[in-house]
């Protein structure tokens, strides 16, 4: 049952996410991007991540996604013209990603990763983070502080009508 | 689901959906998006490892920076493409190719 699940989340994950790729209306992309947020936020709960999966659904459909929708919202006349999106060297494209894709699939899947036949069962992983954000990343959690209060002032004093 | 190639595949995926939208939409808004699908391919690569390779937590531990990293990220982006239509009146990047008019 629990492997059913996984793959049903993966193809949502997969079609979602074409969609926002190769999608015709702006509006449909971005809801289907809230699929694929919800997704990954299933996927962080198979892989033990219980932190990590509300996190990803408070910052990500909570947060970023509404800051999406008002952007799209802003820069297009919503009641004359449907949203509608265009894309740009569509084949060039397709043939760069897949050669991208063929590179980095050949390049992960062969290799035999170390430890990968036994997987850690992680029982509650607030604490482990909780303690290491304190500890060994502590710089970095500062300098995240710091970067978050100036994007904070940088975005207000951008979005401001004279510059 | 108890092997680490289908987080891989599924990661390598995410990344090649959200590398296309980048290189082929005009809209600034969907390019964002794009970039948001590279960001998570990232996030669960980091996890993924963590959980079968490394045993540790510090995978996870990445994944709360790229997160607060992208959450800054859009904030200032989204600023900046209002800026953009406000100027132009259209947010299309690739005619946007003067810095001031």
């Amino acid at each position: 049952m629990a492997d059913f699940i996984f793959w049903v989340i993966w193809a949502l994950i997969v079609a979602s996410a074409a969609l926002v790729a190769f999608g015709n209306n702006l509006i449909h992309s971005v809801f289907a991007l809230m699929g694929t947020f919800l997704g990954v936020a299933g996927i962080y709960i198979f892989l033990n991540a219980d932190f990590l999966a509300v996190t990803q659904i408070v910052v990500y459909v909570g947060g970023i996604l509404v800051l999406l929708v008002f952007g799209i919202m802003l820069t297009n006349q919503i009641s004359t013209a449907q949203i509608s999106q265009s894309s740009v060297q569509k084949g060039l494209g397709l043939v760069v990603v897949l050669g991208v894709a063929t590179i980095i699939l050949t390049a992960v899947l062969p290799h035999d990763w170390v430890g990968s036949t036994l997987p850690m069962e992680f029982a509650d992983t607030v604490t482990g983070i909780g303690n290491l954000l304190f500890t060994d990343y502590l710089i970095l959690f500062e300098i995240a502080s710091v970067l978050l209060l100036g994007a904070l002032i940088g975005a207000a004093t951008l979005a401001r009508k004279e510059l | 689901m108890d092997h680490l190639s289908s987080y891989l595949v599924l990661s390598a995926i995410l990344f090649s959906l959200g590398l296309y939208t980048v290189v082929t939409r005009r809209n600034a808004v969907a390019i964002l998006m794009g970039v948001e699908l590279i960001l998570n391919a990232a996030n669960i690569n980091f996890v993924a490892f963590s959980k079968f390779v490394t045993h540790n937590l510090d995978g996870h531990l990445m994944s709360v920076f790229i997160i607060m990293l992208a959450a800054a990220e859009a904030a200032v982006a989204l600023a900046i493409v209002l800026n953009l239509y406000n100027d132009r009146g259209h947010i299309n990047v690739d005619e946007a190719n003067a810095l001031k008019q």
